[in-house]
């Protein structure tokens, strides 16, 4: 089944869903909202065979509205195929359905998500930090943490 | 007169521990021996590469990856150009030459990576003399290693478009030799483990998923293959040529940690067929892919050549700009599929760059696979699913 | 005119015997430490070279002085004492593991009859520090001592990998003895004797009281094959060396009931451990391989016979991987013990037909 088939699929179960689809050097990334993200995925996965969830994590596009991107790289382990779902998410009130119900594997990549991004995701089994000390303040990989860490020169280079 | 309570004991495994491979901290709840609850925390070796990705040009992120999985780092090299050339569309430019010597290369560091793993599983259950040999050939991969990139692990080898210096003259009879003595050095580690009694009681049936647990936590790699689900993306999804190799991918199905250790050898077989068969394909030929807006120029021109010199100037130090866009790259790495997710915003640094690591997924599936099991099996789980922290914490 | 020589008794002749027990005494002692120190260094080489590496060499000639820079190092390490440990098990624990190791000595005859003359009168020595009548228990017992100190290093540390450890060590030394120490009832019920002495002097007999074999020393290796390798392997276990070495299995426990321990009193540790693979040695020696005979000269032919049961059980470190706790149990209880309790009931019914 070719990607645009599967997007076919999709639009057809969930019309009103899906935002937008992009085919960039022969990957399909397909924007959703995030109301129906759980119910989407369970359809990938059932409907689809999309069994493996490879990867998830959010982009911070900040400036933009909305903000962040929840970013899900599936994986079909029968026909070989990828597909990237992706579904926004604004800055206040950032969060979305937890998907480890799905694929238990979420559970970490959703607490890392959490942990540097700091998007919530709601009904998670255990949300805590993961990569950051348990203690830390922020997140991380936002767009408008500083690379050199909080209250720091910011780095000039080497000097040398 | 109180009541006979029997409570369980908490105990903290590392970070500091000889056999969590590196600085896993596990806590413990035990009784007795055996393990009611493993909690595994992460994160004492972060070092923010993603976020620090954010903030270089793409070439100067090469030498970041060679430190996530830091006993496989061409693996992590190989992925990540091949993520940037497929964001540039120069994925058939590359020229064979030099998808050959990367195949080699990805091969050898299979057997590195291996050959580390089967040393510190073997050490961790006892056996101390395997280790010692094991390190014996890898001596031989690093110094490979050093003489095509200069340094004994962390290489930082590949380019975005190609390799950064040909291979040295004479070091293609030197690996052949090496790959060829490989199967008989894996033969004399099967001689001190397989047929051991002690070996296979302290492995078989320990740490069982079966195939379903295994996708659902995401699980990739050899341990997946171990749980029957025949799935390699040097075949099925391939990449830098993998499909013109012939090459078996080891499959079996009791789930547990001997099949895990018996499929692992396999593949060290098959990765020493796939570095002779790259060897009889090598042809001289240019190294680098002919696109000179995001390709260094050879280094010799560098030093003779104007030109050269301005171009290499201004992609060292600007750096190349990709149109926007976002790819994903999946590598059979070592242990596991290796992924990175790259957005590009049409500037000169990655807009995000995620990696997926495979030990991070493979981890989770700990404390599923030792609750219920002896303290003695916590070592042999975390051995067999083959976890280097470099690159779960990233 | 051949004289009877006359035994050394401390009520004829005090002074002689006393010289000559405490000259036994410094030979035996001073020998087993020289042999603890060495069996570290020949261990290294050994494993070193079955591993395809060197092992020590550059302390010394060959690195023969490594054992003595190593004891110097550890001697002059500072001490460390846990805050939350038991200040005074936490001191005794070392002492009780190493005392017990070397008493055993006591009672091993290590080589045949020394004769003198002293006085005008011809005396006989046996090369053995006490011939108790009772030896092989008084052996059993003392091994059972060891225990105690393992137990309390584990609890006196105040730590969980200590306590572990510890637990682990009684459980498998309470089992494999009984095993081990079953095992060798069969030789009691041959030789009719439990001292060392006896069970030497009578496996110098021809084998099986055949005469025709008299080329074959009559060493209970031979009538008893199955007592041998269980005692072999109950023995290994309950000196903790590999594959049974799970009280201090490094990458499970840390370093088990020792992790707490440091400078001096972890070398105790280490010492104990070698005096009682030498101990074992020589028991095995002295029960199953007709303890001083042989073609050379007393002594020499126990040492050889001590020094290539030690080199077998580092053979075995170098070669097999680590038991799991309840495979431990199971092997003890459910495949040696049946076994020894099956060997004695075959040769009490062997002793009764022939």
């Amino acid at each position: 089944m070719s990607d645009k088939a599967i997007v076919e699929k999709l639009k057809a179960k969930f019309a009103s869903e899906v935002l937008d689809v992009v085919e960039f050097r022969g990957e399909t990334t397909i924007t959703v909202n995030k109301g129906q993200i759980v119910d989407i995925c369970t359809f990938m996965r059932d409907s689809l065979g999309y069994n493996l969830l490879c990867d998830l994590c959010g982009v911070d596009y900040m400036g933009q509205s909305p903000r962040f991107m929840v970013v899900y790289n599936l994986y079909n382990i029968t026909t070989k195929q990828r597909i990237r779902i992706k579904a926004p998410v604004a800055e206040e009130n950032a969060n979305i359905d937890t998907v480890s119900t799905v694929w238990s594997t979420a559970n970490w990549h959703e607490r890392e998500c959490w942990d540097l991004m700091g998007i919530n995701f709601n009904n998670h089994p255990d949300m805590r930090r993961i990569l950051m000390p348990a203690d830390w303040e922020g997140h991380p990989l936002r767009k408008d943490y500083p690379v050199q860490g909080p209250d720091r020169e910011p780095y000039q280079g080497r000097l040398s | 007169m109180a009541a006979n309570t029997t409570e369980t004991m908490t105990i903290n495994m590392g970070p500091q521990h000889p056999s969590t491979h590196g600085v896993l901290q596990l806590i413990l709840e035990l009784d007795g021996e055996i393990v009611q609850k493993a909690t595994p925390h992460i994160g004492f070796l972060h070092r923010g590469v993603e976020k620090l990705s954010e903030h270089r040009t793409y070439h100067q992120i090469i030498p970041l990856t060679d430190r996530l999985d830091y006993l496989a780092p061409m693996s992590n090299n190989l992925g990540y150009v091949l993520a940037v050339e497929k964001l540039l569309g120069i994925t058939d430019d590359i020229p064979e030459r030099a998808e050959r010597v990367r195949v080699i290369m990805a091969e050898l560091t299979r057997l590195k990576s291996h050959l580390v793993w089967l040393a510190c599983h073997a050490l961790d259950i006892g056996a101390m003399t395997v280790f010692l040999y094991c390190f014996r050939e890898r001596e031989h991969i690093t110094d490979i290693y050093e003489k095509v990139s200069g340094a004994r692990m962390t290489s930082n080898y590949f380019r975005v478009g190609g390799l950064s210096e040909d291979l040295p003259e004479g070091l293609d009879s030197e690996i052949r030799a090496f790959a060829e003595s490989m199967p008989a050095h894996i033969d004399e580690y099967e001689g001190l483990l397989t047929g051991n009694r002690i070996w296979q009681k302290r492995t078989i049936g320990v740490g069982e998923i079966s195939a379903e647990d295994a996708i659902d936590i995401g699980i990739t790699g050899p341990a997946l293959r171990a749980s029957g689900v025949d799935w390699d993306l040097r075949r099925d999804n391939p990449y830098s040529g993998y499909e013109d190799y012939d090459f078996e991918v080891p499959v079996r199905t009791n789930c547990d940690t001997f099949d895990r250790y018996k499929l692992r050898l396999d593949e060290m077989r098959q990765s020493s067929r796939i570095i002779l068969q790259a060897l009889d394909k090598l042809k001289p030929g240019p190294i680098l892919a002919d696109c000179p807006k995001v390709v260094l120029p050879p280094k010799q021109d560098v030093v003779n050549n104007i030109e050269s010199l301005i171009h290499h100037f201004k992609i060292i130090t600007e750096g190349f700009k990709p149109e926007a866009g976002e790819i994903y790259q999946g590598v059979e790495a070592p242990k596991g599929e290796l992924g990175y997710y790259l957005v590009s915003d049409g500037s000169t640094h990655p807009f995000r760059m995620k990696i997926r690591p495979p030990s991070f997924v493979n981890l989770q599936a700990l404390p599923q696979m030792v609750e219920g099991k002896l303290l003695a099996d916590v070592i042999a789980v975390i051995g067999t699913l083959d976890i280097v922290l470099g690159e779960i914490d990233r | 005119m051949v004289m009877t020589p006359e035994v050394l008794t401390l009520s004829e002749t005090p002074w002689l015997f006393t010289g000559v027990m405490l000259g036994k005494i410094i030979v035996a002692f001073v020998g087993t430490l020289l042999i603890v120190a060495y069996a570290t260094y020949a261990e290294r080489k050994i494993i070193g070279r079955m591993q395809t590496r060197m092992g020590p060499n550059m302390t010394g000639p060959k690195g023969l002085l490594q054992p003595i820079a190593d004891g110097l190092k550890l001697f002059f390490k500072e001490d460390i004492i846990p805050s939350q440990a038991h200040y005074l098990a936490f001191i005794l624990a070392p002492m009780m593991i190493l005392a017990p190791a070397f008493i055993s000595i006591a009672v091993i005859p290590f080589g045949g009859d020394l004769h003198f003359t002293y006085d005008g009168t011809l005396y006989e020595v046996p090369l053995q520090i006490t011939d108790l009548n009772i030896g092989v228990l008084f052996i059993v017992a003392m091994a059972g001592l060891g225990v105690y100190g393992i137990v309390l290093a584990g609890l006196a540390s105040n730590s969980k990998y200590s306590l572990l450890g510890g637990i682990r060590s009684t459980a498998q030394m309470i089992s494999y003895e009984l095993a081990a120490g079953l095992s060798i009832v069969a030789i009691f019920m041959l030789s009719e004797t439990l001292s060392m002495r006896g069970i030497v002097q009578a496996q110098q007999l021809p084998i099986w009281g055949i005469e025709s074999l008299s080329f074959l020393p009559n060493w209970y290796i031979f009538t008893q094959p199955l007592a041998f390798g269980l005692f072999v392997i109950g023995s290994m276990a309950e000196i903790n060396r590999t594959p049974f070495d799970l009280p201090e299995a490094e990458t499970e426990l840390v370093s088990g009931f020792c992790t707490e321990y440091s400078a001096m009193k972890y070398a105790l540790f280490f010492m104990a451990e070698y005096a009682n693979m030498i101990t074992v040695s020589a028991i095995a020696a002295t029960l199953f391989l007709g303890g001083w005979g042989g073609p050379f000269f007393g002594w020499i032919n126990f040492l050889i016979k001590v020094f290539a049961f030690m080199f077998f059980f580092i053979w075995i470190r170098a070669t097999f991987p680590r038991l799991r706790y309840d495979q431990l149990m199971f092997l003890g209880w459910k495949v040696l013990l049946p076994l020894s309790l099956a060997n004695i009931v075959i040769t009490g019914i062997a002793i009764l037909l022939w």
